[in-house]
């Protein structure tokens, strides 16, 4: 097994090693073909595996319930049922959660970017005292377990009479210190020199981080954005906590209740579900190296 | 700019000084005023609620460890806790060795690698509560697919997983890999990249085989990370809810009651605020206890 490949990322700064001579390659070649052949075969058979409860929810979604859990299982169905995918709309207001998802997850998303940069600018470039304590403050935060401060937050939210309203969630998500943190790692790899350069052309603090630093942090920004949105939209335990009134529920608590009630629609649990995670894929695909980096640049420097 | 006083330029300096602490301030502010009222202030409401006997309808009264004697007797708080370390205890090791598997086996030069990585990374960004549906259909007893699967290969009297009070953790914890491994399997790529490929020349040169590759060059190189990821997922493994939630709510019987659900019950439920608080606390303490010992370990490790 060849463990020695670079990744595409990393900067090549050392000259390649000398190259092998002939028969080593060639002894080295037919190995490493079987080899290679059989990590192929090994590694697709495991992606089929890891994908396999997807492919089994999007074919049931188009079966009939009674054609869901058959012995043995059909991986073609006989008929398709594409019905079920227009008449879930009638028996739960799927478009109200699915819009209140989507309004969550992007006001949260706007404000935790937002304010998120704007705070690690003021971390990663500027010095005032009490800077660093206050930001040990925040990194603390994250390794809390937020079930250790729920009840507190939730009692606040009550005597702000927020509770059961959209505002409860935005407050207790835009305002975390993931964004904070996500940036200012960021941040701290843009040089010095560059405000410097800036500030000695007149620039404010407030210049600099809209004109220079903002624009350099596109695919840090990004990789926020598409985690924050990602995790608004697939977070249960806010809206359950929070939200009681089924004109605000989420796809999450509205799916979630829709299974307790119709417990034997196996099809249409199956179609809600689809329904619920196709914007999460479609984003999810046409973000995917930001979501790689941004969860790299979290974890990085533990 | 230093902290090194100047006696030249004293006001000029000092004048500076406020200035850039004024400025600090005011980008931190705007996401500080909201951190702090409702994280900050709750994290220190905890340890005052704790000792308080405040519920939803009566006024706060302090009353020191009573809520902690109550939870040395409330059978609850010991069978969450129990199921709620038998989790981790399951869950840590199994997706740390899955994460890292996964990564060393594509951190190579292969075609398609990418399409591969991004596979094992979607269950992670899908919802939790369409993943656990669908899990909680696959290892139906009687007619779930898993079952089938098992009865084929010659197990006769498969496990009712999700509704049997012996495997509903074990069903939890499997899907909780299943799901978190791709997470974990990025951050330990990240780690592979920062380990250099002289390194692995050498080996080789040296006459290394990939096992003693991995366990002299990768295992080192990757030791920052593989602490992270352990005390990543002891954090997350400790805190698990909503998977605990959507799936089993606790049940068969109290069989996968976690702490996180106790306290949601007590709190929000129940609205026995300082008892909930209490449990938090406990919460909270072991977190930091198992956290500092992973600390000092490692860095006894590194002596």
């Amino acid at each position: 097994m060849n463990t020695t490949a670079p990744g595409r990322e990393r900067p090549r700064t050392t000259p390649a090693p000398a190259p092998p001579t002939a028969a080593a390659v060639s002894r080295r070649h037919t190995g490493h073909a079987a080899g290679r052949a059989l990590l192929y075969l090994f590694l697709v058979l495991l992606t089929t595996a890891i994908l396999l409860p997807f492919v089994w929810m999007a074919i049931s979604s188009v079966k009939a319930d009674r054609d869901v859990f058959t012995v043995p299982i059909e991986w073609v169905p006989k008929s398709y049922r594409w019905r079920n995918f227009t008449d879930i709309w009638k028996q739960i207001p799927l478009a109200t959660y699915l819009g209140n998802s989507l309004l969550l997850s992007a006001v949260i998303t706007f404000l935790q970017v937002l304010t998120g940069s704007f705070a690690a600018y003021g971390f990663a470039k500027v010095r005032f005292p009490g800077r660093d304590a206050l930001f040990l403050g925040y990194i603390a935060t994250i390794a809390v377990p937020w079930q250790a401060y729920m009840v507190p937050q939730y009692i606040i939210m009550d005597k702000l009479g927020l509770v059961n309203t959209r505002w409860s969630l935005i407050l207790i998500q835009a305002f975390g210190a993931f964004g904070v943190f996500l940036m200012r790692q960021f941040y701290l790899t843009i040089p010095d020199e560059i405000s410097e350069a800036a500030r000695l052309d007149g620039l404010s603090e407030y210049g600099i981080w809209a004109r220079i630093i903002l624009p350099l942090s596109k695919p840090a920004l990004a990789s926020l954005a598409l985690l924050t949105f990602v995790n608004t939209w697939n977070d249960y335990m806010g809206p359950f906590i929070y939200l009681t009134d089924n004109d605000l529920w989420t796809v999450q608590i509205g799916l979630r209740s829709f299974i307790g009630q119709y417990d034997a629609q196996y099809a249409m649990i199956m179609a809600g579900s689809v329904i619920s995670v196709v914007p999460i894929l479609v984003i999810f695909l046409l973000g995917q190296r930001y979501f790689v980096r941004g969860i790299a640049t979290t974890g990085i420097k533990g | 700019m230093t902290t090194v006083t100047t006696r030249t330029a004293p006001a000029a300096t000092r004048r500076r000084r406020r200035r850039n602490a004024l400025i600090g301030w005011s980008f931190v502010l705007p996401n500080l005023l909201g951190f702090a009222a409702l994280t900050l202030v709750p994290v220190a409401g905890t340890f005052v609620v704790a000792f308080t006997d405040w519920d939803s309808y009566s006024t706060p009264k302090w009353v020191g460890l009573a809520n902690f004697r109550r939870m040395r007797h409330d059978d609850n708080f010991w069978t969450a806790l129990q199921n709620t370390c038998w989790y981790a205890a399951g869950h840590i090791p199994l997706t740390l060795a899955a994460s890292l598997g996964l990564a060393v086996l594509l951190n190579q030069k292969l075609r398609g690698v990418g399409i591969l990585r991004t596979a094992f990374f979607f269950p992670y960004v899908t919802s939790l509560v369409a993943v656990a549906v669908v899990w909680n259909m696959l290892l139906s007893p009687d007619i779930g697919p898993v079952n089938q699967l098992l009865r084929h290969l010659g197990w006769s009297h498969p496990p009712g997983w999700t509704t049997s009070t012996d495997w509903s953790l074990p069903a939890l914890i499997a899907t909780s890999v299943w799901r978190d491994m791709g997470y974990y399997m990025v951050l330990f790529l990240a780690g592979l990249q920062t380990i250099p490929a002289e390194l692995y020349e050498a080996a080789r040169m040296d006459g290394a085989g990939p096992w003693a590759r991995f366990r002299h060059v990768t295992m080192p190189g990757l030791r920052p990370t593989t602490f992270f990821v352990t005390v990543m997922l002891t954090i997350s493994s400790f805190k698990v809810f909503d998977l605990v939630q959507v799936m089993t709510e606790g049940g068969p019987g109290r069989s996968t009651l976690v702490l996180s659900q106790l306290i949601f019950r007590e709190g929000i439920t129940h609205g026995r605020f300082g008892y909930s608080s209490a449990v938090s606390l406990a919460l909270f303490v072991i977190v930091l206890a198992v956290t500092l010992a992973q600390f000092q370990i490692q860095r006894r490790s590194e002596r």
